[in-house]
């Protein structure tokens, strides 16, 4: 157990099977892509603010005078196209399950490290070249992928159709194929460490929300992804061999449509969920009460993921298949409003008559609710058929996407990040800096987001590079110009995370072990935690959520805390001495 | 805290990723269902495949799924040269499949079918291929559970290995006959 002086640098912190260094590896290079992702999103909002205008530095720098310093016309699909990937299967993914998940499912259950460390090694290791593979992308003299993160067949599969289609796209699929097999490989050591690794007292109903959330996005991963991986093989053969499985004509190229969306359905859900979980723990912390409705939460959660499986055809509605599907895929659709109306109520139960510590994660944790259910009650529009079909591909969607992503699934990020900081680095985030970025973040991210209804609603395109050529569309421009301008700001705002963030890995005020205040297992051992976790494997007594607990002074009540005259866990004997409260 | 005694977590982590695999080619399978009813000629074929070989191919794979169960059931009674009589059969059986799979692949494109010319070629030749794929991979992890044979490392007490073997097989042999029935009988 303490052989860590023996590990060369390499072995322990570049090719490590620790699930904490694993975790922070992930952490710091989805980071990295947000930051490009974020970059394209500038270029594509430039575009649509001042179609065809030179781009001050950039435009020399990347499109050339030759060119007019412009965006060149055939470009824009390649920028849309690779945010999405790359915020997408680089960022929110990796972010959530491989940064979040890896850190803290061993600190949570109890375990010295996932079930299987060297599987979790090739788990990172793989999307290495997956990385390479999607940035070389951008260097290749066609271009990279444009045919959109969604890469329809019969486009996708033409080599000649358009710049992007040729070494691009093949370089698109090679790389997801190894993102998803990375994916995979990590859902199986998650799931296996949390139904077999818990610590003695730890049942599955004492388990808090981000690490159930986390266990539920790993089943959907294992069920969902080989679908991925076997429409991307069919992919690679249509483009290499020439076989016809979505070819025009002579294959189905709505087939495509049924294999990617059955994946990528619930890779919304995969991309929703531990973002939920985080804002559970977040929101019961800062409250310091106990979460509402801990059950009905978690049987949402799975009546989310299930129904998720069976909705993807509201991606369709438009594709020419058969109209009955529509019934049914838009009743399952609507249904999921169900469970997900069950835990913003849930969350909002949490909060009321709570002490409310309003601090950084605690704030975005808020946004996260208000945002996500902006997002989803858009959805809701979405859902009918007769609606989504005047809806679809216009910027209503862009609109819903962005808020259950951005303002659910990134401000849960900006949550978990900034509440786990102290337990994986040692120290402090600045509070008060967390404060401005929450608040420029939340005032820009809405003025860009929200116009993307009413400007889905008037009819306006998604992907068009320079929608006011269309005469009716030629009035929306001060509206986009309005929401680039936001933009400006909303990225400046995100150096203040990333100034917040570094200069705290090295100058942050030391943290302890529970800064907080917090009951889960995790904030029982140091900051960060040592090689083996935990000195020594905690028992647990009790849920995760006893804040302002009647059986204690202190208004929480960690886990593994006994309380003399309390009920033992089923088998477990009564510690002797019970230890000293609080920390 | 083991919540399932008799199951290790090799043996939870094999059930995830079989459960994996079977979804897998539930979406080559599924491309191979709309693809054929969409059609609007699909080829006859009793004639154009030999069925009746492929059908001793397939009660060949049956048996090999047979022995792979008589070795993990020797090496449950500590008979270690049984395990190995079992897997080689296994083994054997299993190369034996493969290459009876690639004259049908030889005399199908002898007949002018390829991958590339038609429908009904593309879903055979991936759907068979991916599973010989999956057989030869299968072959390998015998070899090496054979040779792991050799070096003692099975015993009465400790076998999981030959366990998750097992499973392995029995999956892959699954899937045939989901295949074989929606290829060649249907």
């Amino acid at each position: 157990m303490t052989e860590t002086a023996e590990l060369s640098f390499v072995r322990r912190y570049v090719f490590s099977t620790d699930h904490k260094v694993i975790g922070k590896q992930f952490l710091f290079t989805a980071m990295g892509f947000f930051t490009i992702g974020g970059l394209l999103a500038i270029l594509m909002r430039t575009q649509l603010a001042w179609p065809w205008q030179e781009i001050p530095i950039i435009g020399p720098l990347l499109y050339g005078e030759a060119s007019g310093n412009i965006l060149p016309p055939e470009s824009y699909p390649a920028l849309v196209t690779m945010h999405g990937t790359i915020m997408i299967f680089f960022f929110i993914i990796p972010i959530l399950s491989g940064a979040l998940g890896n850190f803290l499912i061993p600190l949570m259950t109890g375990a010295r490290d996932m079930a299987f460390p060297r599987l979790n090694l090739a788990s990172y290791w793989l999307m290495v070249p997956a990385f390479l593979l999607v940035l070389s992308s951008f260097l290749v003299t066609t271009g990279p992928a444009s045919a959109g993160w969604t890469s329809y067949a019969p486009l996708s599969i033409l080599q000649d159709a358009a710049p992007g289609s040729a070494m691009g796209q093949t370089l698109w699929v090679l790389s997801l194929m190894l993102v998803g097999t990375s994916s995979l490989v990590g859902a199986i050591n998650y799931i296996t460490t949390i139904v077999m690794l818990r610590a003695p007292g730890l049942d599955m109903f004492r388990l808090p929300m981000t690490i159930w959330a986390l266990f539920i996005t790993a089943i959907l991963v294992t069920f969902a992804t080989p679908v991925l991986t076997g429409a991307l093989i069919l992919m690679f053969f249509d483009r290499s061999l020439g076989t016809l499985f979505f070819a025009a004509g002579e294959g189905q190229v709505i087939l495509w449509q049924h294999l990617f969306w059955f994946y990528s359905h619930p890779a919304v859900y995969i991309m929703i969920l531990p973002a939920m979980g985080v804002a559970s723990d977040v929101i019961s912390t800062f409250s310091r009460k106990p979460l509402f409705g801990y059950k009905p939460m978690v049987y949402s959660i799975w009546a989310i993921a299930g129904l998720g499986f069976i909705v993807w055809g509201h991606h369709m509605f438009v594709s020419g298949m058969n109209p009955l599907l529509g019934i049914t895929f838009m009743t399952s659709t609507m249904l999921i409003a169900i469970p997900s109306a069950v835990k913003t109520f849930n969350w909002l139960g949490t909060l009321w008559r709570g002490n409310l510590q309003m601090q950084a994660p605690m704030l975005n944790a808020l946004a996260f609710v208000s945002t996500f259910v902006i997002g989803g009650l858009s959805g809701i529009f979405s859902a009918a058929t007769p609606v989504d079909i005047f809806l679809h591909d216009t910027y209503w969607i862009v609109g819903h996407i962005h808020y259950v992503l951005f303002g659910g699934s990134l401000f849960g990020v900006f949550a978990g990040v900034q509440y786990w900081f102290p337990k994986m680095f040692g120290r402090m985030m600045s509070n008060t800096a967390g404060i401005y970025h929450f608040v420029i973040t939340f005032v820009t991210f809405n003025m860009i987001f929200l116009p993307m209804f009413y400007l889905g609603a008037f009819g306006m395109p998604r992907r068009i590079a320079d929608p006011y050529q269309y005469e009716m569309f030629s009035g929306l421009q001060g509206t986009n110009q309005f929401m680039t301008y936001a933009l400006f700001v909303l990225a400046a705002a995100q150096l203040i995370f990333a100034f917040n963030f570094f200069y705290s890995l090295f100058r942050g005020k030391v943290a302890g072990k529970n800064p907080w205040k917090a009951n889960t297992l995790e904030w029982t051992t140091d900051s960060p935690p040592p090689l083996e976790n935990f000195e020594e494997i905690p028992t647990v007594y009790r849920g995760p959520y006893e804040y302002s607990s009647p059986l204690v002074a202190a208004d929480y009540l960690p886990q593994d805390q006994y309380v003399d005259g309390t009920e033992s866990p089923r088998g477990m004997p009564a510690p002797a001495v019970s230890p000293a409260a609080g920390d | 805290m083991n919540p399932m005694p008799g199951v290790g977590t090799m043996k939870f982590a094999m059930w995830l990723f079989l459960a994996s695999e079977a979804l897998f080619f539930a979406a080559l399978i599924s491309a191979y269902v709309l693809l054929r009813l969409t059609s609007p000629s699909w080829p006859d074929v009793s004639e154009l495949l030999n069925v009746p070989l492929v059908a001793l191919n397939t009660s060949l794979l049956l048996i090999s799924s047979v022995t792979m169960v008589y070795g993990f059931a020797s090496i449950e009674d500590g008979k270690q040269s049984r395990l190995r009589l079992y897997l080689i059969a296994t083994a054997v059986i299993g190369t034996v499949f493969v290459s009876i799979q690639a004259v049908e692949w030889a005399q199908l494109i002898g007949e002018g079918v390829t991958a590339s010319n038609s429908v009904f070629g593309s879903t055979f030749y991936v759907l068979t291929g991916f599973h010989g794929l999956h057989v030869l991979i299968g072959i390998l992890f015998l070899v090496l559970t054979i040779f792991r044979s050799y070096r003692g490392r099975y015993s009465q007490a400790e076998h999981g290995g030959v366990e998750l073997m097992g499973l392995y097989w029995h999956f892959v042999d699954i899937v045939w006959i989901f295949l074989f029935t929606i290829i060649y009988l249907i």
